[in-house]
């Protein structure tokens, strides 16, 4: 694009998907993050309303801060699908030119920035933990939108600009950012997009949504994981786990060892061929901390390791540790917990 | 009729501890030891399943990377890939994930050329553990018009029309069905990758693996490279390091259990 074709970008724009019947509650992470590049860019901040039957969530996001909420509502958007979310947004997105798409780094997140990346041309940031603008990059004095990333597993940091194309499409990490809050009575503009999905080309079908049988919190989305390892033993012990983490409001947790032992589903395994959390606070009970699973939890605020060994490498990094046998410790600590909050 | 699929995987390092050259803040690969991204094996693996499931089926496995790469192809071919094509050009280099899908895109349909027949399947990982962003795989689907989805635990079936797969969500497994060709990116759920056979490892030593340029693979140059990128790596920064805090200590487990429920509460983290 050439630079007076960038400037006709304007607007912060926040994905806010429902599903299953509930607006996803990263958007308040998003609106907060993007209420801060709005301000710096000078631009309006908005939200983008994806999904069907949606147009009751309108004023949640505008209390909590979209100057402008365009509204995607449609039967064909009621479950995720790549391309179809991919397809409807480039639609608004062509419409209205905003200059940054916002959207959660979530799996449906994730697959949808890339998609919208080479859709329309333009330059896509993943799974970003820090966002702002610069004014000083590369000798440039033009204020631009600076995305800092993690790769090599934590080891690195990128900060990534993007000079070339609009909108700029970064997927957020989630857990990064706090959340938005809401202020009543605030107003704002709600604009219905149209969309014709008849005349698109669509190949795939939603067939079902089966939801996960045991209701855990989700650690994608938990401020503090109580995650066990090896060290555990035993399948059963996931049952003094779940206590454990009943107690503290936590999210279950696991190393690849306990999920390849079969003794909790892999949706829990944290790592590098799991998942990346980033919780307030991390309780690994029996986890040595291989680099693999540092790569997938190494940034989270607080670190707690209690184990047997105290020379495995989690235990060196936490910010608290504990040498202790889990069966005698974890009950202790499970009763006393109990009688703080009598 | 059997299914025609291509694995695409990526040589990375072994390691993620990565060190920075301070003067010019690029990484610095000398030393680093390479092998395919750890998660690729699953894409690779779930590749050959689908071979031996439908008869009649090919897999080809696809990089983009320096010439050192081909070990790489040639470990996929131990494995069992029938055959393996490496892009390879000094035009590459520094490409975003909008480049390196671009190209990966345009070897996917040279591969078809080569061997006259349209590719029903792609199969990439959720993400490398180099760059970590899971991008490239619905940025090819993107390149080649065709629906994908991404982190697909299981192939619940498939023939030679359509795909049904399970999708892990964060609260759930969604179930979704494409018509081929499609694109799948999938998670270590998926499978129990195989070792390589001895057999696999002499034949692999022999394969011819054709290592495409940009003009073989008729690359639009202005997409590519550092030059063609759209997000540019402004700065690269390692993490402040870690250290140990603060080792409850106790005579007794019921000791430490006291002390421990004080700090976390002195920390505000109840």
């Amino acid at each position: 694009m050439e630079t007076n074709e960038l400037t006709q970008y304007k607007g912060v724009w926040c994905c806010a998907e429902v599903r299953r019947g509930a607006l996803v509650a990263a958007i308040f992470e998003l609106l907060h993050a993007g209420r801060k590049l709005a301000d710096q860019l000078g631009e309006p901040l908005c939200a983008v309303l994806v999904g069907n039957g949606v147009k009751k969530w309108t004023n949640d996001l505008i209390e909590a801060g979209a100057e402008k909420v365009y509204v995607l509502d449609h039967p064909a958007l009621e479950n995720f699908v790549d391309e179809t979310h991919a397809q409807a947004l480039a639609v608004a997105i062509r419409q209205a030119k905003p200059s940054v798409f916002l959207v959660s780094a979530s799996t449906a997140g994730r697959s949808l920035a890339s998609r919208l990346g080479v859709t329309l041309n333009t330059g896509a940031g993943a799974d970003v933990s820090e966002l702002s603008v610069e004014t000083l990059v590369n000798g440039t004095t033009n204020a631009q939108v600076c995305a800092v990333r993690s790769t090599h597993g934590g080891n690195l940091f990128a900060s990534i600009v993007f000079p070339k194309a609009r909108p700029i499409v970064i997927s957020v990490r989630p857990m990064a950012f706090p959340r938005a809050e809401k202020i009543a009575g605030k107003t704002g503009e709600i604009i219905d997009i149209a969309l014709n999905p008849s005349e698109w080309k669509v190949r795939t079908k939603f067939v079902q949504f089966m939801p996960e049988e045991n209701a855990d919190l989700d650690i994608g989305s938990a401020d503090k994981i109580v995650a066990a390892g090896r060290g555990l033993g035993k399948a059963e012990g996931f049952g003094m786990v779940r206590a454990f983490a009943k107690i503290l409001g936590a999210a279950v947790g696991a190393s690849r060892a306990a999920v390849d032992a079969g003794w909790i589903t892999y949706r829990h395994q944290v790592g590098l061929t799991g998942r990346t959390v980033r919780p307030k606070l991390y309780i690994a009970l029996g986890i040595s901390g291989q680099v693999q699973h540092l790569a997938g939890m190494g940034q989270s605020e607080t670190i707690v390791a209690i184990n047997k060994d105290p020379d495995c490498p989690l235990m060196k990094v936490a910010s608290l540790s504990v040498e202790a046998d889990l069966y005698e410790f974890i009950p202790l600590v499970i009763e006393k917990l109990k009688q703080q909050k009598n | 009729m059997g299914l025609n699929i291509v694995a695409c995987i990526k040589q990375t390092p072994a390691t993620t501890s990565i060190q920075l050259d301070a003067a010019t803040g690029k990484i610095i690969t000398q030393g680093l030891t390479y092998g395919i991204n750890p998660l690729d094996e699953y894409a690779l693996e779930e590749a050959l399943r689908i071979k031996e499931r439908v008869p009649g089926s090919w897999v080809a496995v696809l990089t983009l990377g320096r010439p050192q790469a081909s070990d790489a192809l040639r470990e996929a071919l131990a494995r069992g890939a029938d055959s393996a094509y490496h892009l390879s050009d000094e035009a590459f280099v520094g490409s975003d994930t909008y480049g390196t899908s671009y190209l990966l895109a345009q070897g996917i349909k040279k591969i078809q050329t080569e061997k006259s027949a349209n590719i029903d399947i792609v199969l990439c990982a959720k993400q490398t553990n180099d760059g970590d962003s899971g991008q490239v795989g619905p940025a090819i689907a993107v390149w080649l018009g065709w629906p994908n989805v991404a982190y697909v635990r299981k192939i619940q079936d498939i023939n030679a029309q359509t795909i049904r797969v399970e999708r892990t969500m964060e609260d759930g497994t969604d179930v979704l069905e494409m018509d081929l060709p499609a694109l799948l990116s999938v998670v270590k759920e998926i499978n129990e990758p195989r070792l390589p056979s001895l057999k696999g490892k002499m034949a692999s030593k022999k394969a011819v693996i054709p290592t495409w340029k940009a003009a073989d693979i008729g690359a639009d140059a202005s997409k590519i490279g550092e030059a063609g990128s759209l997000t540019k790596i402004w700065k690269r920064q390692t993490p402040p390091v870690r250290t140990g805090g603060v080792r409850i200590e106790g005579a007794t487990a019921e000791e430490k259990a006291v002390k421990f429920v004080e700090k976390i509460k002195e920390l505000k983290l109840l």
